[in-house]
């Protein structure tokens, strides 16, 4: 774990076994909180957000032998804040099962913070068609929200201050061990 | 992927990296999926302005990238030759500074003369797009055409790509020659030697005279509308004798191999350049193209007109 | 009777054959005999030119100083300064002035203007043909009986052969030499750059070296026919020095020039559409110009001159299709050569240069200059051809700035530059 060594303030908050007990809870309470599994739809936000509602659907599959769709909600060309950024995030295509209508779409992404992203998130999925609700899973909510939302499936709680960071890493997106922890900068 | 988009400027092809090129192609990827949503349209660009300033007649490139906007949520405003004051002899570079003084963030140019893109770009703080300069680049044409041919071959180097017709004055041509090149494609340019001089095997492409020759061994053909609105006559005696000796006519479309994409850049000439059966036929993708104009065109605007200026 | 003395410069009069490190003097006006200085009472002015080139007043053949008519882009007063500060005691002008000098009152205005205002000497030269329209001849004895130097349809160039051979037979009667801007219409169409790798490349309108070449070989032919001289101005390609080397081989009456910006540039300078590298004709390829530097070597291309063409900004600053063709040249034209003929190429010695300066152009247009004869008018440049320095556009006298050599670093250049015994500028 290079970024450990390198970082004398970086603090350990998860490792690859948190994370798959946190990824395994999830599954159970949306299996709990969804009556009909196969209208639901994991939509994670790119990249992360995908690998983990793939991960998602992997539990529900194992735990109640029912397939879950997943699908990529790419929030770039959503975003509020185009021309204020040197350098612009990569858009890739969103891709989600049409019609929506009558379907739970769940956001999936790593980290919960302004809300920001899943306002955009929120966007994109309306332009694609109606769906019955959206819910909000994530793998760690730091707080500091800008907008009035909040999640339903929370990895972690883990307060904040603003100067720090959340380093997510994840062994199919990052080609690094599962590990989360929290540097200062 | 790795590359930046750093560019406000889209001028041409001549200037952009393998890399570079791929970037935008694979951003397009993602606008053609907006284009299947039931609700077409992303406020990547809102509140942004752009003006299609068209000082050169054109219907297909202005509407497609007027929709192109739209659908990125910028607003739009449309100048042409006839409607700007350029004809009251207002010079390009006052009035380009009066669209910025009107708080413009993004120019499309269409122009008559080679550099008028760059002409302006040095000199406003808008993104500039080009929109086709004279018979210098058309780069957005040149980035619809590389991903209509990647969509349907699946790639582009080491397909070999005939390009066909009136090269010498063609700017669809010369993006497209700099663009195949880049990526690693093979180029042989096709026509009467007078419009497909041999000046050009120095740019890295091959030249040939005889259509029979090039149409078995190519992956694609790309037709070029031959212009003969304007006066060509020193350079071809006449489109009955153009045909003949170079139209892609139906028997000639049979030496074709099965999966060689035709395409061309619109309008087309039905039954000069090609024939009109081979134009709808199933090698056909020129229709494909018109739709992956948008989705290369948005992904243009979204890169040049969304960085930080 | 006042007295110049110029001290321990090395002084080159081609037209003499001097080339030896000693003193110029200069009494009422004229080169004198030291004699002449010595007998003198009155005041005697000195000017220590140790390590300095002391020359004849250079000329230069082919200047538009744009009056009447133009005066936004230059006047005959800011022109002539500009060739002062060049190192240039003499200028001919060219006529595509409005209203055209193809008449004798447009000679007169320009001489009367050049008297009231110039500091140096301004030759004026007249059209060949009415409004430069190659269609009907102009007044060429009147012209020349109005001072002419010689007749140009320069910025245009006459297509019909017979009217251009009936203009040399005439010019042959009232002795005036024939320049021509040599450029087939047909060939060129709207060509703005050099036909070729770049005009392939960017989608340039090309202007084929055959365009010039065609009336080279035209004006060969009509030097032969009517046994007159015709001089190309502004000789650009492979071509045309290999055609007029062969005629002049033969003893035909025909000569050319050369700008400095068609050897130090080549047409890949258009890349980025800088009308700055926009001329008439255009910078040609790298083949052109070693042809351009074998032809000033072996004494093909005779005379250096710098075809100054004053532009506005807001002309200039266009589509590179809409902008007018030239640049000015005046201000940089001796030292670009210097730097490049001698000391870069070593394709000429400095006393071969000042001659293409001086005694060539003299003697092309029969006029009475370019030399440092004893009861000569004392035109006289000191050069320094080892001085370093920078082009700054900012600083010229010209009034317009259209130079691609901005920031430009130049060894050798003129440093007084004195006209009929007076100093009209130094640095």
């Amino acid at each position: 774990m290079k970024h450990k060594e390198q970082n004398s303030s970086a603090a350990s908050i998860m490792d690859a076994a948190a994370i798959r007990r946190a990824l395994r809870r999830i599954a159970h309470e949306i299996i709990e909180r969804n009556r009909h599994l196969a209208n639901i739809v994991l939509a994670g936000i790119p990249s992360r957000g995908v690998e983990i509602a793939r991960r998602i659907a992997a539990f529900i599959r194992g735990i109640e032998k029912a397939e879950v769709e997943t699908g990529v909600i790419d929030v770039a060309m959503h975003r509020d804040d185009v021309g204020t950024r040197a350098e612009l995030p990569v858009v890739r295509a969103s891709k989600l099962p049409v019609p929506l209508e009558d379907r739970t779409v769940i956001i999936v992404d790593d980290v919960f913070y302004t809300g920001r992203t899943v306002r955009a998130a929120m966007d994109a999925i309306n332009s694609f068609g109606r769906p019955a609700r959206i819910q909000l899973a994530v793998l760690i909510d730091r707080g500091h929200r800008e907008l009035p939302i909040r999640p339903d499936y929370v990895g972690k709680n883990l307060p904040t201050a603003t100067h720090e960071q959340i380093q997510v890493r994840l062994q199919e997106t990052d080609n690094e061990p599962d590990a989360v922890w929290l540097e200062r900068e | 992927m790795t590359t930046r988009w750093t560019r406000k400027d889209l001028l041409g092809l001549r200037e952009l990296s393998a890399d570079e090129i791929n970037f935008v192609l694979e951003t397009a990827d993602a606008f053609k999926q907006v284009g299947t949503r039931e609700i077409k349209k992303v406020p990547a660009l809102r509140g942004k302005t752009l003006v299609n300033f068209f000082v050169e007649p054109s219907t297909r490139t202005r509407t497609s990238f007027e929709l192109a906007a739209f659908r990125l949520s910028a607003d739009v405003i449309n100048i042409s030759a006839t409607t700007s004051s350029l004809t009251k002899g207002e010079t390009l570079k006052d009035t380009a500074r009066n669209l910025e003084a009107l708080h413009t963030d993004i120019l499309v140019l269409r122009h008559s003369s080679a550099g008028a893109p760059q002409f302006l770009a040095n000199r406003v703080r808008a993104s500039v797009i080009n929109a086709g300069d004279g018979a210098h680049e058309h780069p957005t044409q040149a980035l619809l055409d590389l991903y209509t041919i990647r969509e349907r071959r699946g790639k582009i180097a080491g397909l070999h790509v005939a390009i066909i017709g009136d090269v010498l004055f063609s700017r669809v041509a010369r993006s497209n020659i700099f663009g195949l090149l880049k990526l690693g494609a093979r180029v042989t340019l096709v026509g009467p030697s007078t419009l497909v001089p041999r000046e050009f095997e120095k740019l890295g492409v091959e030249v040939s005279h005889k259509i029979e020759d090039v149409l078995p061994k190519a992956d694609v053909v790309n037709l070029l509308r031959i212009q003969h609105e304007r006066q060509r006559r020193e350079y071809f005696p006449g489109l009955g004798e153009y045909i003949r000796l170079f139209g892609l006519t139906k028997e000639r479309a049979k030496l074709l191999k099965p999966d060689c994409v035709i395409m061309h850049p619109g309008p087309i000439n039905r039954g000069v350049e090609i024939d009109s059966d081979v134009a709808d036929g199933l090698q056909s993708v020129i229709l494909d193209q018109v739709t992956n104009g948008l989705a290369v065109r948005m992904a243009v605007l979204y890169l040049c007109g969304g960085i930080a200026t | 009777m006042r007295a110049l003395i110029i001290r321990g410069g090395r002084v080159i009069d081609p037209a003499n054959k001097r080339d030896e490190v000693g003193d110029l003097y200069i009494a009422d006006g004229k080169i004198a005999e030291k004699s002449a200085i010595r007998n003198q009472k009155s005041e005697i002015e000195e000017i220590d030119a140790r390590n300095l080139i002391v020359a004849p007043g250079l000329i230069d053949v082919h200047v538009h100083l744009r009056e009447p008519g133009f005066s936004h882009k230059e006047t005959i007063e800011s022109g002539a300064r500009a060739a002062a500060a060049g190192g240039f005691t003499t200028v001919v002008c060219m006529p595509n002035t409005s209203p055209t000098a193809d008449n004798p009152s447009t000679i007169a205005w320009i001489k009367d203007r050049a008297a009231a205002a110039a500091c140096v000497n301004v030759l004026p030269t007249g059209a060949i043909s009415k409004n430069l329209a190659g269609e009907e001849l102009a007044p060429i004895g009147s012209l020349a009986q109005a001072g002419v130097v010689a007749v140009t349809d320069d910025g245009q160039c006459v297509q019909n052969h017979e009217v251009m051979r009936r203009a040399v037979e005439y010019a042959r009667m009232v002795g005036v030499p024939v320049l021509d801007h040599c450029q087939d219409y047909n060939l060129v169409g709207n060509g703005v750059v050099h036909e070729g790798y770049w005009s392939t490349l960017l989608g340039l309108p090309g202007w084929p070296a055959m365009g010039e070449e065609a009336m080279v070989m035209r004006n060969i032919l009509l030097a032969e026919l009517c046994d007159h001289h015709i001089h190309c101005q502004h000789v650009t390609t492979a071509g045309s020095v290999r055609l007029i080397r062969e005629a002049r081989a033969r003893g035909v009456k025909i000569s050319g020039e050369v700008c400095p910006h068609h050897i130090a540039l080549t047409d890949e300078a258009i890349q980025n559409f800088d009308t700055n590298y926009k001329m008439n004709p255009p910078l040609r390829s790298p083949t052109d110009v070693d042809a351009l530097l074998e032809g000033i070597a072996d004494g093909t291309l005779s005379v250096l001159c710098s075809d100054h063409a004053p532009h506005a900004d807001f002309e200039k600053e266009v589509e590179f299709d809409a902008a007018p063709f030239g640049i000015i040249g005046l201000e940089t034209e001796l030292g670009l050569f210097l730097d490049l003929l001698v000391h870069k190429h070593r394709k000429i010695d400095i006393a071969r240069l000042i001659a293409m300066y001086t005694i060539e152009p003299a003697q092309l247009l029969r006029v009475d200059a370019g030399t440092l004869s004893v009861g000569a008018r004392a035109d006289v440049t000191l050069i320094d051809p080892e001085l370093e320095w920078t082009v700054r556009v900012d600083q010229f006298q010209s009034a317009s700035r259209n130079s691609p050599f901005d920031g430009w670093k130049i060894k050798g250049r003129a440093v007084r530059t004195i006209v009929g015994g007076e100093t009209v500028w130094k640095l």
